[in-house]
């Protein structure tokens, strides 16, 4: 978005393009172009006049329910696993917790698509856990609505354990010491002090995962496939409708800008802040 | 009070009476000239510890007693492991060798949580989460007690600290003296046997220092378990503690009541907490030859290693060789710094000896000080102050 100095930026020159060099301001407002005339065609595009019809439509609907259901469920999933995982990597020292740590943002960088064969070699039917969930527990993962929830969580956990683990190191270890020779055990530290202290940063954390989560196409695809009401994410279906029925693609698409517009103003003040 | 009865002592090691030490009958709290105790008479109450944390180069050996209702200051320089001393009595670093016995019950391996020790942290750390009501009813909650005992008993610990109108304050709406009472309830109300400051005035500005300082000793003196704070400053630790230990480089240097350390320091490092020029040498009878060279008489009869000590204001200064001056004790040095001290004027000397000085403004005007002047320095007799090393 736009990075001109907001109120309370840093106190620079005042605005206007006096004294930016041309090589510098021409590639400037180019890259501004390129990032914005797309979502404007998208607007421009939208047909408004049909779009709610298009948003009630029995696809859309089901999609977006499922979308939201599952993105919930894998960032309510990344909480509870990931807060503790991110306190470890903060707050404990063992030998390779530098890997450990290596290891938990590679979901960030791995093409989501690698993240959908490395989770059906993990848990399809015939990988190396799956197997034996499927013949012991009769439990199939795979092109399941759970399996949607698993590949969102896989590759948008990550976000949410730097996140915390970023706001764990911020934050005073000694508030735990202090809480300790009051009586706390460790656990009664982290739930009572240390939990309170870095809630925003976990609340930022969880909304990162979220949209990450809601946005989630290549693992989601390979490991859960395409069946609507079932595993057909938002994404997916704004894929395939594109090509049948592109009115509902373009559709689909202003509910998904609507929510990482509303997921940015809501992370407004910890990110645009900082720059 | 009694539903602090069921204080988690973290199950306490085996029996840990004292072991077999003579009674030989030591005085509580008694102040041994030097800082090397090791076979002292055991004490079922109070603490009784040897400190060893051992990290990097830095060793830390502190050999520790006080008694229930004492307060004892651990006094050094930035660096002297003081706060390493406090954070192994209270358990968030763990000891590398020696022993820690509270009212008799060994609490070396009792992780923090279980020990019966409440600190003061230096900075405080009152939880900016909760209001000062529920940061002192925090150690009551883990103890087992309900909400509302928790809270109640919190309530009563404002009180005491005159600070019930402030109960309901969030720790960041609060002054430096008020969160420093907060976090001395929070301690408090653990019931703790074993009471730790970390520099518990340091945190303030002068003026609200003055006021905390007096009310710091008041509740100190009412508290009936053994405290013990750590300070860099010597009039906090005058002012708050019967007595004094002074730690240096790991070590205790010295201990004793602070009109012991004030009258007799044994290290340059205390020698220039209280004030004095301090030297070591050897007595024969009223005539002390000094380490550093001179010769230096004392109206004390000694012989052997001694310390003497003088103040800066007992020094005189002369641009001229006195003539006929009664004082014996006469050297030829030259000025090397000069600062204000109060409303006199402190003069740095090298020469013969080291000194320090103090005179009026006006005498320095009138010798015309200044880096560089040579000038001769004398101090009576009767002034000075030996004592055995």
């Amino acid at each position: 978005m736009s990075a001109e100095s907001r109120a309370g930026g840093p106190p620079r020159r005042p605005k206007g393009s006096r004294g930016v060099p041309l090589p510098l301001l021409v590639p400037a407002l180019l890259g501004l172009a390129f990032l914005l005339v797309p979502l404007i065609a998208l607007l421009l595009r939208t047909p408004w006049r049909g779009l709610p019809e298009q948003l009630t439509s029995p696809g859309v609907w089901e999609a977006l329910r499922l979308s939201l259901i599952c993105a919930t469920a894998a960032t309510a999933l990344s909480l509870v696993l990931g807060v503790p995982l991110a306190w470890l990597l903060a707050r404990t020292e063992f030998p390779g917790r530098g890997l450990v740590r290596a290891l938990v943002t590679l979901p960030l960088v791995l093409p989501p698509v690698v993240g959908g064969v490395a989770l059906l070699l993990a848990l399809g039917r015939n990988g190396v856990v799956g197997r034996w969930l499927d013949a012991w527990f009769g439990i199939t993962l795979p092109f399941t609505t759970t399996g949607v929830v698993l590949a969102e969580t896989f590759v948008a956990m990550p976000f949410l354990v730097i996140s915390v683990e970023g706001t764990l190191r911020a934050a005073d270890p000694r508030y735990e010491e202090a809480a300790t020779t009051l009586g706390a055990s460790r656990f009664t530290a982290f739930r009572r002090v240390t939990l309170p202290l870095i809630a925003p940063g976990i609340a930022a954390g969880a909304v990162l995962a979220w949209a990450r989560a809601l946005g989630e196409f290549g693992a989601t695809i390979t490991f859960a496939g395409n069946f609507p009401g079932r595993t057909q994410t938002m994404p997916l279906a704004v894929y395939l409708a594109l090509q049948n029925d592109p009115a509902a693609a373009i559709a689909l698409s202003l509910v998904l800008l609507t929510v990482s517009i509303a997921v940015l103003a809501g992370l407004r003040d910890r990110w645009m802040r900082a720059t | 009070m009694t539903e602090n009865d069921g204080f988690p002592h973290g199950s306490p090691p085996g029996s840990a009476r004292p072991d077999s030490a003579p009674p030989n009958g030591a005085p509580p709290g008694n102040a041994r000239p030097n800082g090397t105790p090791s076979e002292a008479p055991a004490r079922s109450d109070g603490v009784d510890t040897r400190l060893i944390v051992e990290r990097g180069t830095f060793r830390l050996d502190v050999a520790l007693r006080a008694a229930p209702g004492e307060v004892v200051a651990l006094l050094g320089p930035n660096g002297a492991g003081k706060t390493t001393a406090l954070r192994a009595l209270a358990g968030l670093t763990p000891l590398t060798g020696g022993h820690l016995r509270l009212d008799g019950v060994a609490l070396d391996r009792t992780p923090p949580e279980s020990r019966p020790v409440g600190v003061v942290f230096q900075d405080y750390l009152l939880f900016p989460h909760l209001t000062a009501l529920d940061n002192v009813a925090f150690g009551p909650r883990c103890q087992g007690a309900t909400k509302a005992k928790a809270r109640a008993q919190a309530a009563g610990w404002l009180d005491r600290m005159g600070l019930t109108a402030h109960a309901s304050a969030k720790p960041r709406r609060l002054s430096g003296g008020q969160a420093q009472r907060v976090a001395l309830a929070r301690a408090l109300a653990t019931r703790p046997r074993l009471l730790l400051l970390d520099e518990p005035l340091a945190a303030l500005d002068a003026r609200t220092r003055l006021e905390v300082r007096a009310q710091l000793r008041h509740h100190l003196a009412g508290f009936e378990a053994v405290a013990v704070l750590v300070t860099h400053d010597p009039l906090d630790a005058m002012v708050l503690a019967d007595r004094l230990v002074v730690v240096e480089h790991g070590e205790v240097v010295q201990e004793g009541t602070p009109a012991e350390i004030a009258r007799r320091p044994r290290t340059d490092y205390v020698a220039q907490l209280v004030g004095l020029n301090l030297y070591k040498g050897r007595a024969e009878g009223h005539t002390v030859r000094l380490d550093a060279g001179p010769v230096i008489t004392t109206t004390e009869d000694l012989a052997g290693p001694v310390f003497v000590a003088f103040p800066p204001g007992a020094v005189t200064l002369y641009r001229e060789r006195p003539a006929g001056s009664s004082a014996r004790n006469l050297w030829r040095c030259s000025v090397t710094g000069l600062e204000t001290h109060g409303d006199q004027i402190r003069a740095a000397l090298t020469g013969e000896l080291s000194l320090t000085a103090d005179l009026t403004a006006v005498a320095a005007a009138e010798l015309d000080l200044h880096p560089g002047a040579e000038v001769w320095a004398a101090v009576k007799a009767a002034q000075t102050h030996a004592y055995p090393a």
